[in-house]
């Protein structure tokens, strides 16, 4: 097998799997050190840097980081539950406890470079891309159709996941960067927009539509019937403030988990979330569904839609086929009709969570920017460019709905395409990132982290009282870890950054590192092609998805062999290698941003004379 | 040395032995040896021999004297018995265990010092007696906790690591096991468990005197050029008669097939331990050969290893002293007094 090239930054960035898993790649090891290390600010500003929404998605997060956590695979066959690390709810902690000395280590604006861009919409990738751009020394507006930036942030995620004043706190740190914001102001006319003198344009406006169910008896029953997300957004601005007794809540992905605890929230008696697929393929993440179900609302799958009952012109039940899973030969699952009988399931409202579409009803079809035949704008998938040179889009608008990280991830890159294209140069070629390798030897047995590694299981986040938490749907029900739990949580993470780095010329393979290894990843063996090595390990690599670090021929002509896959990134290897061939490295890894580092002109620097 | 305790996590695919227990199960305290010290690779060799023979941790008694070498019984099997003797009486002490219960497999660990130097007087005497025993030198030619003196194995001609040349000649304890009659005589590598393993494993099913020189060297003291127990030096002079496998047959057909004729021994369990000649003209169970070929080695400089001499019908001090099968330590008063009957009988004898 080819030795490992670790010069190439992709291969440790992928042992990181936390932040190989982030869409805007958050150095999460490195926040979740600072956590435990009691430095709230500076862990804080980690994310801030990277994520721009560190309180909201501390709250709100899809958490692509914590399925791919190494301390989950680490666990098992260890404890009786593995987890990974509570990431996201660590992520909070550093927002709950920072202090106000954050406010004034916001980075400061450059001096304005004359150039100006056009944001539509204030949902989180518009505020990523005004926030990256401000920072330089842009002009940037955005433009929104509600009165207060933060778009589905603020309006689908219900208050009592999301506080008010953590959305009012996040977006002000970026509109205070001298932001323009129009709010109020929905843009109704692409052509309008680009026939005003604006240097760029970028579009996050989000998916904004609700997909609607179109069976007999939606339109007679159209009064007690709402599409999910409008209704989120009703409830989110008082103007809807009560429900019907009986709610059922058709659909299985978050916005229908929303719906349904903020239903039981306005004084339904009895909520039901309906699903045509099965419990397991349900699009929601496992902790909404478990929320859900831990405030007494029952999952019911298998369930396909048929009719809404009416009696008398009142919406009383809905009608329902029962189907089940058949699975083809590939693989792919269909539901199929189990031939039972229909089942009626009585109901006084339903509310529509079955999926979000784009819709871009203002953008003139003749304006320059082409579509495709989904209704999605021609992109490049790196730049976000459109067939319009000075237009880009981001977040749900660019791909169709993901989440509040992606959309994050969406905006810097788009404000990279935009820097680069403001200063004439090709939005193609796309900056690499910064990378650090450095050894965190301290002295002959002593590291700059905390190697020791902990047994403790995943904490829980503590909840408000059900019966209190029931009764409002302002009052947060998570309530955050404390310091001595986030300690203790933190403790947890495996800094799977600090990198276990062989320098084979080195090693005398005296087999230290192999007697040590506490997970029996290294082996030292005769070479041979990938298949038939992770077969020879002294613990089988069944894990094809973790890479084998591979050294090149020893003394003895074999090689070293590591499976990267449930590494502890204890250390111990290298405290046991006596001639320093395993090391320690912490690896950091940040992506370049809008600004002089992803351009390729480099201003040149200026000298600066001081007097004697 | 280090500091923080090894995790006790786990790989996922860790599997169990016969008798219930993971490799992991076998393990000791975290080792205070220095980094990369050959030791460390014994310990891990006689933690997976253990794990593999399935035997029970609280059937194993650890012996050793003074020493590295003799600190790592604490580095592994934690579970099982240990007695830390007096430098170099490791022998004696274990002999009397032995006597007492001969029912628990004993591990005897030692060093050049412990065995070739202070301990080699009860060193001969427990191999002639025929103690049934593994007898472990971990011997890496020099005293490391004293910072580098050569020690009574070093050979001559070499090197120190401040360059001093040895002028003694060693002892040779192979020589020595072979002539005083150890009934199962090999010699391994701590940069080779492939082949280390298997020669404990052999050792632990051994019916008598099993003697194992392995050397071990030290990272610190004596891994220079100019040292004869260096990786670089043993890995250039190594030269094995044999290979033990243990494997089946039906594994055998798969594996790759190598040069080396294959005999079956027998062993006092009833299982027959295969053993793969290297050398032709080798014969594993021929005492004075073996002599003369270790000699003949040793004369050109090089290290044989390997399985060099087993007696498939080797007998033990107990079968030597008619001592009933079982152990002393389990007889009751009953069984040890005769009774007044029985005196009276006795001293009317003698009368």
């Amino acid at each position: 097998m080819r030795p490992t090239d670790v010069d190439d930054p992709e291969y440790f960035h992928k042992v990181v799997d936390c932040q190989w898993a982030c869409p805007a790649h958050t150095p999460v090891p490195e926040y979740i050190r600072l956590i435990a290390q009691g430095r709230y600010d500076d862990a804080y500003m980690v994310n801030w840097v990277s994520n721009v929404f560190p309180g909201i998605l501390g709250r709100t997060c899809d958490r692509p980081c914590e399925p791919a956590c190494r301390r989950g695979r680490v666990e098992e066959a260890n404890t009786a539950k593995p987890e990974p690390v509570a990431i996201c709810r660590l992520k909070r902690v550093a927002a709950d406890f920072k202090g106000d000395e954050v406010r004034a280590r916001i980075q400061r604006t450059a001096a304005k470079n004359g150039k100006r861009v056009a944001c539509v919409g204030a949902g989180p990738a518009s505020l990523t891309v005004a926030r990256d751009l401000a920072a330089q020394g842009y002009s940037v507006t955005v433009f929104d159709g509600e009165q207060k930036a933060g778009g589905f942030i603020r309006t689908q995620i219900p208050r009592f996941r999301l506080p008010e004043s953590v959305i009012d706190e996040e977006c002000n740190y970026i509109l205070n960067l001298g932001v323009e914001f129009r709010g109020g102001q929905r843009v109704d006319s692409m052509a309008a927009l680009l026939a005003e003198p604006w240097d760029a344009v970028f579009v996050g406006c989000g998916a904004p539509r609700g997909r609607d169910l179109d069976i007999p008896g939606r339109r007679e029953a159209a009064a007690d019937i709402h599409i999910g997300i409008d209704w989120l957004a009703s409830v989110s601005f008082g103007h809807v403030t009560g429900v019907k007794k009986r709610v059922i809540v058709l659909g299985g992905g978050n916005t229908a988990m929303d719906c349904c605890r903020s239903a039981r929230r306005l004084g339904a008696d009895e909520v039901k979330v309906i699903v045509r697929s099965g419990y397991e393929e349900m699009k929601a993440s496992p902790w909404e569904k478990e929320d859900a179900m831990h405030e007494g609302i029952p999952i019911i799958n298998y369930h396909v839609p048929k009719a809404f009952v009416l009696e008398g012109g009142t919406l009383v039940a809905m009608r329902f086929e029962i189907v089940k899973a058949v699975y083809d030969a590939k693989g792919r699952r269909s539901l199929v009709p189990t031939g039972e009988p229909e089942v009626t399931i009585p109901c006084d409202e339903v509310l529509i969570a079955v999926g979000q579409e784009n819709s871009f009803p203002w953008i003139e079809r003749d304006c320059g920017i082409d579509f495709d035949d989904y209704g999605l704008p021609r992109l490049d998938a790196k730049t976000f460019q459109s067939s319009t040179a000075k237009v880009f889009f981001g977040g749900d608008a660019a791909f169709g709905p993901k989440n509040i990280i992606t959309a994050v991830a969406h905006g810097h890159e788009a404000a990279v395409s935009i820097d680069r294209f403001l200063h004439d140069e090709p939005v193609t070629k796309r900056p690499p990132p910064h990378v650090n390798l450095v050894s965190q030897k301290m002295g002959i047995h002593e590291w700059s982290y905390h190697n020791a590694v902990s047994s403790d299981l995943r904490s829980k986040v503590p909840w408000a009282a059900a019966q209190k938490a029931l009764q409002s749907i302002k009052v947060e029900v998570e309530l955050g870890f404390d310091p001595v739990t986030a300690l203790k949580e933190a403790e947890r993470c495996l800094n799977c950054d600090v990198q276990t780095v062989f320098t084979e010329k080195q090693c005398i393979e005296c087999d230290a590192c192999v007697d040590i290894c506490p997970m029996d990843c290294i082996t030292f063996t005769t070479d041979g092609e990938e298949a038939d090595l992770r077969t020879r390990l002294k613990a089988p690599a069944t894990n094809a998805d973790q890479a084998l670090y591979v050294s090149g021929p020893l003394k003895t002509l074999r090689v070293m062999v590591k499976d990267e896959d449930v590494c502890l990134h204890c250390g111990l290897c290298a405290e046991r290698c006596p001639t320093g061939a395993w090391d320690m490295q912490k690896f950091l890894l940040q992506t370049t941003m809008a600004g002089p580092a992803c351009r390729d002109a480099k201003p040149a620097t200026t000298r600066v004379v001081t007097a004697a | 040395m280090t500091y923080i305790a090894r995790p006790k996590l786990h790989h996922p695919t860790l599997v169990r032995n016969k008798v219930g227990y993971t490799r992991r199960d076998y393990e000791g305290k975290i080792s205070t040896l220095c980094a990369g010290c050959g030791h460390d690779s014994i310990s891990a060799a006689i933690v997976q021999a253990c794990w593999e023979l399935d035997i029970e941790p609280h059937r194993v008694a650890k012996l050793s004297g003074i020493g590295c070498s003799s600190k790592t019984p604490d580095y592994f099997l934690g579970a099982s018995h240990g007695f830390n003797t007096v430098h170099g009486r490791m022998p004696s002490v274990l002999t009397g265990a032995n006597l007492a219960n001969r029912d628990l497999l004993y591990l005897g660990v030692s060093g050049d010092g412990d065995s070739a130097s202070i301990g080699l007087g009860q060193f001969a005497h427990a191999m002639r007696r025929g103690v049934r025993m593994v007898y472990i030198v971990e011997n890496n030619g020099v005293y490391g906790l004293t910072k580098g003196q050569f020690s009574a194995t070093a050979d001559r001609g070499s090197k120190s690591k401040k360059g001093v040349v040895n002028a003694d000649s060693p002892v040779d304890l192979i020589g020595m096991a072979l002539q005083l009659g150890a009934t199962y005589v090999a010699r391994g590598f701590s940069g080779d468990k492939t082949q280390l393993v298997p020669l404990i494993e052999g050792a632990i099913g051994h019916g008598g005197a099993a003697f194992i020189d392995v050397i071990s060297p030290c990272v610190a003291f004596n891994n220079h050029a100019g040292s004869t127990r260096s990786y670089d030096y043993v890995r250039e002079h190594n030269d094995a008669v044999s290979r033990i496998d243990f494997i089946d047959l039906a594994d055998e057909i798969k594996a790759e097939p190598s040069a080396g004729e294959v005999i079956s021994l027998p062993q006092p369990d009833g299982t027959r331990m295969r053993l793969r000649k290297l050398h032709a003209d080798y014969d594993p169970t021929d005492r004075i050969g073996a002599m003369n070929h270790v000699q003949a080695y040793q004369a050109q400089g090089e290290i044989l290893t390997g399985l060099l001499y087993v007696d498939p019908e080797a007998t033990d001090l107990h079968h030597g002293l008619n001592t009933v099968a079982r152990p002393l330590n389990a007889l009751t008063e009953a069984d040890l007094c005769p009774g007044a009957a029985a005196l009276t009988k006795l001293n009317g004898s003698l009368r």
